[in-house]
């Protein structure tokens, strides 16, 4: 039996804070927990099955001769390996998750038992549709709401995630351009946009070009008037933008890209800012994704599945993706697929998906936007701003708020480690905030600020949590400027130190190997 | 509004120390006339969590659950059973509410459980490594084409008959604006998938070749040959695995020789939702590593020389490479993930093989009493839980009756093939562990009245 199962040794029998160590390597309710294939008794299997007749095979001589390699556990063995493995984790159940442009909120426990209702959990994709009306009917409410939410003419639910949405948005933007005969190889991109944007309009066959910001953090809508021309095809705008700012000009930006014959894409990732109080389709703007698990609270799951959505205006309502679900006079709604679009949807430029997207997250945002009613969202977006606004002024004395003066901040704040001492840096300030009990905000993104961080709140935070909060960073930034060394080996309590990123690329390990293979292949 | 904890008292007081006389001073970069005043017109209220819990509970009811009737549908989602407990840890809050793994020190459990995820993933499509999951099978599929692609630098595709159409679809969609040629095929029902015509289709620009197995009518067809004939002219062998469960008892692709191998892993611990969201597989050889897209956890050491887990190669990734990403994907479906390493690490080896014999066993059984229905005949000859029949008459209305009479009897290939008349009489099944002895009564019954 292996009883250390991390490979860890103590070098010396305490380390540096002078702690005692354990045998064990564990710490009370800091757990070590090796990984499935390091576990004894990895042979057995946590599931019963009946008994299998004898049958004549029909595998046409290709059944399996070579063992797979997969580790088995009982029932308990594989909960508390889980379980143990989940207490590793930070997570917004146990803190504020203030990660800028990721609006890491509370996810309604009624979300999650509604997407397990038999009629939404256990539904296939395929069934004759007179046996999924309820669930067509989710998606067509949910679609009826984000269009009435954002002012726009269309949607197109079936993205998987964000970036999928922008690529949807940018393939409907080339189809319409191509529908008039129209060839135009470029997207304009501003420099502080998500890498998804400039990586998006590359793989839709794009060439991208930056568009600078201004000193205030906003597009500089002189230096992209004169770069609109006719080649560019679309402009990629994230309103909000990364820096927490409106895009004031933003009307005069689309009429500027429209006057050129161009679409406006917006990324719809800070839309938790806005949702109730300011419809994107009266700013111009062509089509712009919903990132579900961002403003409509669906849950982020250590990294997805995310959904989608894109609001299209009526300029490229008629290119959207199949299939979708539509209503019918008769208050019946149909899957508009292959077979139907020649007449239903001939414009569409295609199929993104399998099937019909996200449908288990669109019964968590659907319920989730029930919930909250017009007025409810309304509130989302003002509370969310109070509280960022709320953490800028707090913060602003200790920590350098770079476009601070320019006014007051959407849903997030941006500062940056302007002023800290000698080497001391955003990195440093992040993971001793690790030690306060704190998720740390985004780091060094983005780009256009140097040492960058983003702050995001959300609306789903008491102002006891912010006072908190903002106590936390406020004593380490006071030790940043002091130029506190101690701060270069933070975290010193979380379940792992600094973890060495560069080894990791140089010699990458994807795969476990067993040890004795892993040893013969050295 | 119960789930904003601010108080009126609150909103004033933090006003007062951000120096605004209003919400709406707040909102002051937002030109006036783009400003809604009061919330959108004609749009109702919030809702209590009982109204709430009634009005979707009276959606979900509209919907006929598979759970309740014979049910035999397949291609490319699969009804399983899933142990309580795999659910039970997808909504630990610690899974449920945490992100992407950007700082490791505190999100060891997802990058550990990502680190099992790709090795489970690797040795069951028995490739060298994985990722840690894309989209679904459909999106995976079209990434493994770009991958190709970019190691071969050439940029025409053979994809198989066999393949899943809305697989196809995605495809073809995607390379109207990549440029890249597509060469597909509609599948005819034949017992077996006709080999040697896809071979032929090989030649020195072919950057891969698509297949599909068990293939879209549950054929399944040795990749060995296909493999060999693509690396003689220099092109890559992708293999798409639409129901996992089958490599439990089957050969997995990598050892037939397929360089990339993707999958949708909905079939194990990801129940059908309507089609999303499921879990993506993909899986290549090691030396390809660098060409491959989404998320990867890799092993290091923290400061202390402890083992840790962090996100790696990330200059493949748009948040660094921008325009020259790999992919532009930015997540990956790691609670569905999550969903696929606990309930396969619940079943380890021999529970796979167990379900896998099992699924078999079933699907044997059915296919044997559906075509001794007269008027009915099985297509297949080999396959793992999924099997064509040809009917005399139409499938897709056949499959309308079946509705009526309560049995969800698989699903008719002119619902997935619309303009071809050729294939219009035929219906596939699925048969996994979930079918009982009624069930299998129930779809024989009704497939009888209709075929008459």
């Amino acid at each position: 039996m292996t009883v250390n199962p991390s490979g860890w040794r103590p070098s010396a029998p305490a380390n540096e804070q002078g702690e005692a160590q354990t045998m064990t390597g564990n710490r009370a309710l800091m757990l070590e927990e090796p990984l499935i294939f390091e576990i004894d008794g990895g042979e057995s299997t946590g599931v019963d099955f009946a008994e299998v007749s004898q049958h004549a095979g029909r595998l046409g001589g290709l059944e399996r001769s070579r063992p797979i390699g997969l580790p088995g556990l009982s029932e308990p063995e594989m909960v508390r390996h889980y379980t143990r493995l989940s207490r590793q984790n930070y997570a917004i159940d146990l803190g504020l998750f203030p990660l800028g442009s990721c609006t890491m909120k509370h996810n309604p426990r009624l979300n999650e038992k509604v997407a397990r209702m038999p009629g939404f959990a256990d539904v296939h994709p395929l069934q004759p549709q007179e046996t999924v009306q309820g669930a067509l009917e989710v998606i067509n409410q949910l679609a009826f709401w984000l269009i009435d939410l954002t002012g726009m003419h269309g949607v197109a639910m079936s993205p998987k995630a964000g970036a999928h949405g922008e690529l949807c948005g940018l393939l409907c933007i080339r189809a319409a351009l191509e529908a008039r005969g129209d060839k135009r190889a470029v997207v304009l991109v501003p420099e502080s946009a998500h890498g998804t944007n400039p990586a998006t309009a590359a793989f839709a066959g794009y060439r991208v070009e930056n568009i600078p910001a201004n000193p205030a953090g906003r597009v500089d809508l002189e230096a992209l008037k004169t770069r609109l021309g006719p080649d560019v095809a679309a402009v990629m705008i994230t309103n909000p933008n990364t820096c927490g700012l409106f895009e004031p000009d933003m009307k005069a930006i689309s009429d500027a890209v429209h006057a050129a014959g161009a679409f406006v894409y917006c990324d719809g990732a800070n839309f938790n800012a806005i949702v109730g109080k300011v419809r994107p389709g009266d700013l111009g703007i062509d089509a712009m994704h919903i990132n579900l698990h961002k403003t409509f609270s669906t849950p982020h799951g250590g990294g997805g599945p995310g959904s989608g959505p894109v609001v299209l205006s009526q300029a490229l309502a008629p290119y959207g993706p199949i299939p979708f679900a539509a209503k019918y006079p008769d208050g019946s709604f149909k899957i508009v697929e292959e077979e139907t679009a020649g007449e239903e949807h001939p414009g569409a430029f295609g199929r993104m998906v399998a099937f019909h997207g996200q449908m288990g997250m669109f019964t968590r945002a659907l319920t989730y936007i029930l919930s909250h009613g017009a007025d409810g969202l309304k509130q989302v977006a003002e509370d969310s701003v109070l509280n960022a606004n709320y953490i800028l002024r707090s913060l602003e004395d200790v920590l350098d708020a770079p476009f601070g003066k320019s006014g007051p901040c959407m849903h997030e704040a941006i500062f940056s480690d302007k002023g800290f001492a000698g080497d001391v840096n955003t990195l440093d300030l992040a993971k001793a905030l690790i030690d306060e009990g704190f998720h740390p905000m985004t780091m060094y993104f983005p780009l256009v600020v140097h040492g960058a961080m983003l702050i995001e709140p959300t609306e789903t935070e008491s102002k006891a949590s912010l006072d908190q909060f903002i106590a936390a960073v406020r004593s380490i930034a006071e030790r940043a400027k002091a130029g506190d060394q101690n701060l270069k080996a933070a975290p010193f309590f979380a379940p792992r130190r600094r973890l060495d990123e560069t080894l990791a690329a140089r010699k990458p390990v994807l795969t476990y190997r067993d040890p004795e293979v892993a040893e013969a292949a050295e | 509004m119960r789930y904003l904890p601010l108080s009126n008292a609150d909103r004033s007081e933090m006003l007062r120390v951000i120096g605004a006389g209003s919400i709406d001073e707040l909102f002051k970069d937002v030109p006036e006339e783009a400003r809604l005043q009061g919330p959108i017109h004609g749009l109702p209220m919030h809702a209590s969590e009982l109204a709430v819990e009634r009005h979707m509970s009276a959606l979900s009811r509209k919907n006929m659950a598979a759970g309740d009737v014979p049910f035999f549908l397949g291609c490319g989602a699969y009804r399983h059973h899933i142990p309580a407990s795999v659910d039970h840890i997808i909504q630990r809050g610690e899974f449920l509410t945490s992100y992407t793994p950007y700082q490791p020190e505190i999100a060891q459990g997802t990058l550990q459980m990502m680190f099992e995820f790709q090795t489970q993933v690797a040795r069951l499509l028995g490739c060298e490594v994985a990722n840690a999951s894309m989209y679904d099978g459909s999106t995976a599929m079209w990434e493994a084409i770009s991958m190709a692609h970019r190691i071969t630098r050439r940029n025409k595709t053979v994809i198989s008959s066999g393949v899943h159409p809305h697989y196809v679809s995605v495809a073809t969609t995607m390379a109207k604006f990549t440029e890249d040629r597509l060469a597909t095929a509609v599948p005819e029902l034949t017992a077996e998938p006709d080999t040697e015509r896809l071979i032929g289709k090989i030649d020195g620009e072919t950057s891969a070749v698509v297949v599909q197995y068990p293939d879209i009518l549950g054929r399944i067809t040795d990749l060995t040959p296909i493999a060999e004939a693509a690396h003689a002219e220099g092109a890559l062998l992708i293999a798409v695995v639409a129901e996992p469960v089958a490599l439990g008892a089957i050969r997995s692709p990598g050892e037939m020789g397929a360089d990339i191998v993707v999958g949708e892993g909905q079939s194990i611990g990801v129940g059908l939702q309507f089609g999303g969201p499921y879990v993506g597989l993909f899986a290549c050889r090691e030396k390809h590593v660098r060409q491959m897209p989404g998320r990867l956890a890799g092993e290091t050491v923290d400061a202390e020389g402890k083992r840790g887990f962090v996100l790696t190669l990330s200059t493949r990734e748009q948040h660094i490479r921008r325009e020259k990403a790999t992919s532009n994907i930015c997540t990956s479906s790691v609670l569905c993930a999550l969903a696929f390493t606990a309930h396969l690490t619940l079943l380890g080896e021999k529970g796979l093989r167990q379900l896998a014999s099992l699924n078999h066993a079933r699907a044997c059984e059915v296919a044997e009493r559906l075509a001794s229905i007269p008027g009915v005949e099985l297509v297949n000859d080999g396959f793992f839980n999924e099997f064509t029949l040809k009917l005399p008459v139409e499938a897709r209305p056949a499959v309308h009756t079946m509705v009526g009479k309560g049995v969800l009897g698989g699903v008719s290939l002119g619902r997935l093939y619309p303009g071809e008349a050729t294939l219009q009489n035929g219906l596939i099944i699925a048969v996994t562990e979930t079918v009982t002895d009624e069930d299998i009564d129930a779809l024989e019954a009704a497939l009888k009245e209709v075929v008459q």
